[in-house]
């Protein structure tokens, strides 16, 4: 935005003020998350920034944190680092079971509300759909309805998820089925809002032209449709996988020991001793999410581009 | 005309108006079942927990399965008649009863959420409940002289049925006095209500500074070409993608007594080293660092109003003699409603029901109602969690509708 020649000195004042707003609320948004980079490869268990740090000493710098990270929850963390380490390190380390599970979870909530999701997309893309308003805020509903709140029931609901029939059926509740489930749900907005989304500048009479030219409605939606919607059906997953990725409350509740994710990890080392281990996750989940930013990104073009959606 | 229409068959003689109608009832039906195993799944594994958890707000039945004789001699006697001998015969005989099945405590805990103090009275007489002689009346008072309070009495009346609205009045930090008229609790037990309250205040607070910080950015954003507004962008995406727990921790790690913030602010010399500020673990913290998270669900519907709104507007404006302010206020403003009226609602929305980030760093004074409704749940105090929960999801569903009468649920865009 170009200040106008015929600018004022008030006007001309207000404009660097202006642009010195933005900057800092640029600062705000991205300051905090940078910030904890650096700070994950102290040598000393401080939060701050130390002397040696500043001044670029390699001193100042180390791994330990990363180190301790692996190897908490090992049986012989100390051992040589050979093919029995690292096979300690695959089965007991307790981080390394956190993002085994977090990955297990995450991938199978992602296909399940990926499916479901695109389905009940194509249908509500639809101009013939009844009930559409009714339907899509009950389908969004899991993305406003408090946490808490979600958590909560589900936790009575999975203890003994056939007591609504009247019956006694085991538990949901410390399986991964739970989680998934549960995981699913929550996922299932972000994954309707971005297909949606897509469908929306997608040419209905496309669909009528395949089939005037022959294709079953099979054919039509493998070979015309799909093609399409793909980037946005896998923006919309990665949303899903980031929800569950990111996911502590319902793991909390629902979840037993043997299903830890990551976040949940995470929130017992904030809760109850904070070391700059917690950093060090910190700063790998930045790199993962900065991964998958740039891949939601190029995929959103490339779906722009394929719909012939001038880039505004 | 209608007679024309009527005639009028497709080629193997249908009328033509029934076989539109029932092609357009298949398109119907196709696209509905292409929604409904989706429908489904939400409604079993989202919708039902919610509304059993939620049923148990008005359904508690741990005092009325212990207490069969009491409950025969409420149904005889109409409420507000003195307890009797055969009151409190009827109360000892369900006293060994608990005695037997070990439930006293939990009946006891029943009448203590309504009369504080009284669930120490239950688990005294049924310790001693075999041994109980008659007259009954005597016997039991000289225990405890609370037994004939009628603030217990009633208490006992309104759980002796499982179906109750008592976890309601104490939600809404009411009380029922001996007359059993509803009056407010002492100003310093007002726990609930008012918490209810100031969650929506500080969701106000977060959604106005929200809206101030968005504004600029949006604005900056939305007029910057588009090959540099995308890269700018990535700075509010960023955020976005990145783990709450992540940015919950970064938080702490900044503002902490001994975190970079306050250490930049003594290198400054703008505090002493004494001085340093308490900016986590408190109100402040949670204000702070959920304004962070919750900026780009304000920034992103901004941007998207404000990229379509013409230039030639406010330019037209100033040639025509307005002065900037004017412009904006009378001009461009209007234009982007839309805009804040979505970032506004959506941001309060998640704002009032948030729980993560003032669970870690709201301390003692930054804790929210979601909070609360955690608090109950670790007690075990599945009733007065679910009433609590009750208040809040209706806050937000109202809300909710609201999003969907002015803006429209299938307007929400993300990234």
């Amino acid at each position: 935005m170009a200040l106008p020649t015929y600018a004022s000195p008030l006007e001309r004042a207000w404009h660097y003020a202006y642009l010195a707003i933005c900057v800092l609320v640029f600062v705000f948004l991205i300051a905090p998350i940078l910030v904890i980079v650096p700070l994950s490869f102290n040598a000393e268990p401080y939060f701050t920034y130390t002397e040696k740090m500043l001044s670029f000493d390699p001193e100042g710098y180390s791994l330990r944190w990363y180190d301790s990270l692996l190897t908490s929850g090992m049986q012989a963390a100390e051992a040589l680092r050979d093919g029995a380490w690292w096979s300690d390190l695959w089965h007991n380390a307790d981080w390394v079971k956190a993002a085994k599970n977090s990955v297990i979870i995450g991938f199978w909530a992602t296909i399940l509300s990926t499916v479901l999701g695109t389905l009940a997309a194509l249908g509500l893309a639809r101009p013939e759909m009844p009930w559409r308003r009714t339907i899509m805020a009950i389908l969004i509903s899991p993305m406003i309805v408090p946490i808490i709140i979600v958590a909560t029931g589900m936790f009575f609901f999975y203890s003994n998820p056939c007591a609504i029939v009247g019956m006694e059926c085991g538990r949901l509740t410390s399986t991964y089925t739970g989680v998934i489930l549960a995981h699913a749900a929550l996922g299932i907005p972000f994954v309707i809002i971005t297909v949606t989304a897509t469908m929306s500048g997608f040419d209905q009479s496309l669909i009528r032209a395949s089939a005037s030219l022959g294709a079953n409605p099979r054919r039509t939606f493998f070979k015309v449709v799909m093609p399409l919607i793909l980037p946005g059906v896998i923006s919309g997953g990665l949303f899903a996988f980031v929800t569950s990725f990111d996911e502590v409350v319902a793991v909390l509740f629902i979840a037993g020991p043997d299903q830890q994710t990551i976040p949940r990890q995470m929130w017992s080392g904030i809760r109850e001793q904070i070391s700059p281990a917690i950093l060090a996750v910190a700063t790998i989940l930045v790199i993962i999410s900065i991964a998958l930013l740039t891949t939601v990104e190029i995929l959103r073009r490339r779906s722009e581009r394929l719909r012939g959606v001038a880039a505004h | 005309m209608s007679d024309v229409a009527s005639q009028l068959t497709t080629a193997d003689g249908r009328p033509l108006k029934a076989a539109l109608a029932s092609a357009q009832a298949r398109a119907k039906r196709r696209a509905f079942f292409l929604v409904l195993p989706l429908l489904l799944f939400i409604l079993i594994s989202f919708a039902v927990p919610i509304g059993q958890m939620l049923q148990r707000s008005v359904y508690n039945d741990q005092f009325s399965k212990s207490v069969p004789a009491l409950s025969q001699w409420f149904a005889e006697n109409p409420k507000g008649t003195a307890p009797d001998e055969a009151a409190f015969a009827a109360l000892a005989s369900d006293l060994v009863l608990m005695k037997e099945t070990r439930a006293a405590g939990d009946a006891g805990t029943r009448i203590n959420y309504v009369v504080s103090g009284t669930r120490s009275m239950f688990t005294k007489a049924a310790r001693g409940a075999d041994k109980l002689e008659p007259p009954f009346m005597e016997a039991m008072l000289e225990l405890d002289e609370d037994w004939d309070n009628p603030l217990v009495w009633n208490a006992m009346r309104s759980a002796a049925s499982p179906w109750t609205f008592d976890f309601y009045t104490i939600a809404f930090d009411l009380e029922r006095d001996a007359d059993g008229k509803l009056t407010k609790v002492d100003e310093t037990q007002r726990i609930y209500f008012r918490l209810f309250i100031k969650t929506f205040l500080i969701a106000g607070v977060i959604t106005a500074i929200c809206l101030v910080l968005a504004f600029p950015i949006a604005h900056l954003l939305a007029t910057l070409p588009m090959a540099k507004a995308n890269l700018l962008m990535i700075l509010v995406l960023l955020p976005f993608w990145t783990s709450l727990l992540v940015r919950t921790t970064s938080w702490i790690v900044l503002l902490q007594g001994q975190g970079v913030v306050n250490d930049i602010l003594v290198a400054l010399g703008i505090i002493g080293d004494d001085g340093r500020l308490q900016m986590i673990y408190n109100q402040t913290g949670t204000i702070i660092a959920m304004v962070h998270i919750l900026l780009p669900f304000m920034v992103l519907p901004l941007y998207s109003v404000m990229r379509v709104i013409p230039v030639s507007y406010t330019r037209a404006a100033r040639s025509l003699g307005a002065t900037s302010w004017t412009t904006f206020r009378r001009i461009y403003l209007p234009q982007t409603i839309p805009g804040i009226g979505a970032g506004v609602l959506l941001v309060f929305i998640l704002a009032v029901g948030y729980y993560i980030t003032p669970a870690l760093v709201g301390g003692a004074d930054g804790q929210l109602f979601s909070n609360m409704v955690q608090f109950h749940m670790t007690k075990a105090n599945w009733s007065m969690a679910a009433a609590l929960a009750t208040m809040l999801l209706v806050g937000v569903l109202v809300l909710y509708w609201l999003y969907d009468r002015l803006i429209g649920i299938d307007k929400l865009k993300l990234g």
